[in-house]
This record gives C-alpha cells, structure tokens and sequence, in this order.
C-alpha cells in the first residue's frame, strides 16, 4: 500500500469519526439548543410554573384581543395540536399578527396562562408577489406549484 | 491532478481567467442588483426589506462553500500533498470569513425590521457565528507560518483544523430542521423553491455573481501568493550568488 493511500484511509477513518462525534453531540442537544418551546410541549408538561423560558406558535385566528387599559393584548398560541393562551404589554412588532409565527419570552402563570416580557415575529420561508398573499391560502399555493 | 502542481501550467489557466470571473461576476451583479431593487415586487407580508434576500443568500452560500473548500484543500494538503492545496486554503480564507460576515450584517439588518431584534441566540445564528470564528481562527493559525514562508503549504494542524471545522457545515444547514429557531426553515430545497418565481429570479443572478466574484478574488489571491513565492525564491539565489 503506497504511503498516500495510507494517509487517505487515515483522514477519511479521522472524518467519520469527527462526524460522527457531531452527529452525537448535535443530536443530544436536540431539546437544549431549541430555541422556544411550542404549545404541544407545554401540555405535555415540559414547562413549570414560574420558569423563564420562550414559547413559540402560530397566533390563532381572530384570537387577538386588546384589553380594556389599551397597552395589554391577550392572544392564542398554537401550533395546530396545543394551544396556549399569552398576554403581553408592550409594543409588538410589525409582522406581528393573526395567523403568522410569533415567539415570545416570559414565563408560565398558574392560571395556565403565558405572559410575555418581550415578543419576536417569526417570519415563515414562503415569499410571493403582494396580489399572491391577499388570495386565499389554498389558490396562492397552488399557483405557486405551477 | 498533478499536472497542476507547476504553477506555470496553473497560472497559464488563471490569468486569462481571471478578468472574465470578474467582468462576468460584476455584470452579473449589477443586472441582479438592478432587477432584485427595481424589478420585482416587495414580499406580500415583509414588504421591501425582502430584497435584502439577494445579497443574505449568496453571502451565506459563499461563507459555508468556502469553507467547504478548506477541507477539500485540507484533505488533499493531507493526503496528496500537492503544492496547489495550501495556496489554495489561504488564498479561500479571507473572502469566505468576508462573505460569512456579510451574512450576519445582513441578516441582523433583516432581523431588526422582521422579527423585532437584531440578534437572537438560536441555532442558526449561533453556529454561522462560529463559522465567523473557525475563519478568524484558520487565518490566524496560517499567517506568517513556516508554510507561508516556504511555497505556501498548509502546517498537519492547519489543514486538521480544516478539516474537523466541516462538521458546522451541516450544522449551520439543518439547524432549522434539527432545532426550532427564530430563522424560518429553509426555503430553497431539492424538492422545490418556497419563495415566488416572480421574486425568486434575481436571486439566481446575484448568486452567480458573487459567485463568479468569489472564484476571480481567490484566483488574483493566489497568483499573488505564487508570485510571492517566486520573489523570495530569486532573492534567496541572489543572496546565494553574492556569497552573504
């Protein structure tokens, strides 16, 4: 076996072994590296009362509602299997609305309810034209396919 | 592959190249710019702050590709020990950490307007900013070493490093799947584009561009490297011929 063929089975033993090493690691991070948690996880009880931690979902539809003092909101989170009730006041960003991703930091209530310190808009991959997103969901997908 | 080890077949190759990577690439650019600023609609939910997607996108390409370059010269630097590999890597590292970080100014830039902060610490962030890192440190381990002052080849450590700094490759592109993140899932993949062909086409410009853009700066890096080499060379046969 000549000397290089030695030193490529060498790297490339080294290379899957690194990788594999990456594999492990990023896979065991898997919860910790998350960067909120989603509705469904809260029910299953993976967030206790009183701790700081992020939630992220969808903002129900037609569940957005600003209370009496004018600064609190009140909204749905929900990611389609869960849904959590979240308060907030302050100023939202701009994209933040109605059934488009939001994460908010806070913490758990008693009560079951989510208050916000701060909330971040998530934007989703999809980008089209303006006329594409005023139509309904299902028409601008399908255009899009064609 | 050998037959590229005499730089003066390589350069024979690179120099009329490298006026057309760039003439193209800028040309390239500038209908991009043109079209991706004037042409196309703003998204129907971000409005104009999208056309940022046409400097983030390729910026992020060129930061993971040329690092994904470094191990490839790694692996051969290692292996074959050709004399292109490590001229290669060092002249790659400069432009790949340029183009890394015009991906987190852009995207932070991005951010503040989307999602309300210019900087959050979730997976995908995080990891292309320990691509920034790995960079800042491949040029620190490269510069001014025995290999620079000796044709230009990668140190064992160097091109190891190369080579193990891979693994965030991967990382940097499935964490939005593994982990969920601020930075939304990807929107470009074998399977198809999420983003509208009316807004999707200047992109395809620009990423050429800078791609072609890239390709011309690695090689005027390293003709210059080569050059350098030839002028110590001379100067040492000179320092000889006088006897100091």
């Amino acid at each position: 076996m000549k000397a290089k063929h030695q030193r490529l089975i060498l790297a490339l033993v080294a290379l899957v072994g690194v990788a594999g090493a990456g594999v492990l690691a990023a896979s065991a991070l898997r919860d910790e590296a998350a960067y909120f948690r989603t509705p469904v996880e809260i029910q299953d009880g993976k967030a206790t009362v009183g701790e700081a931690m992020r939630l992220g979902g969808m903002v129900a539809a037609g569940s957005i509602k600003r209370q009496s003092d004018g600064l609190t909101i009140r909204f749905v989170a929900t990611d389609g299997k869960a849904s959590v009730p979240v308060e907030y006041m302050g100023i939202v960003p701009d994209l933040f609305g109605e059934e488009s991703g939001m994460v908010a930091d806070g913490r758990m209530r008693a009560d079951g309810t989510f208050v916000a310190d701060r909330i971040l808009a998530k934007h989703d991959e999809r980008y089209m034209p303006p006329q594409m997103g005023e139509m309904p969901k299902g028409v601008a997908k399908a255009q899009q396919k064609t | 592959m050998h037959a590229y080890a005499n730089p003066t077949r390589f350069l024979a190759i690179a120099r009329p190249l490298t006026p057309w990577l760039l003439g193209v690439g800028l040309l390239l650019l500038l209908i991009g710019a043109w079209a991706g600023l004037t042409q196309v609609p703003g998204d129907y939910k971000q409005g104009e702050t999208a056309r940022i997607l046409y400097v983030h996108v390729p910026s992020a390409w060129l930061g993971m590709g040329g690092w994904t370059a470094l191990a490839i010269t790694g692996l051969v630097q290692l292996v074959w020990r050709h004399p292109l590999a490590g001229i290669a890597a060092r002249a790659v590292a400069v432009p790949g950490m340029l183009f890394t970080a015009l991906c987190l100014a852009t995207g932070s830039i991005w951010g503040k307007p989307t999602w309300g902060t210019w900087w959050e610490w979730d997976g995908r962030m995080t990891s292309m900013l320990v691509l920034l890192f790995l960079y800042a440190g491949f040029i620190a381990l490269t510069s001014g070493d025995e290999g620079q002052r000796q044709g230009g080849s990668l140190s064992r450590g160097a091109a190891i490093y190369a080579l193990v700094g891979a693994i965030n490759i991967p990382i940097i592109n499935r964490s939005v799947v593994w982990w969920n993140s601020l930075h939304q899932g990807p929107s470009i993949t074998l399977g198809g584009s999420s983003i509208d062909n009316a807004l999707l086409w200047p992109l395809g410009l620009t990423l050429l561009g800078f791609s072609f853009l890239f390709g011309a700066i690695v090689l005027m890096r390293m003709r210059r490297i080569i050059a350098d080499n030839r002028v110590a060379a001379r100067l040492r046969r000179l320092a000889d011929d006088e006897g100091i």
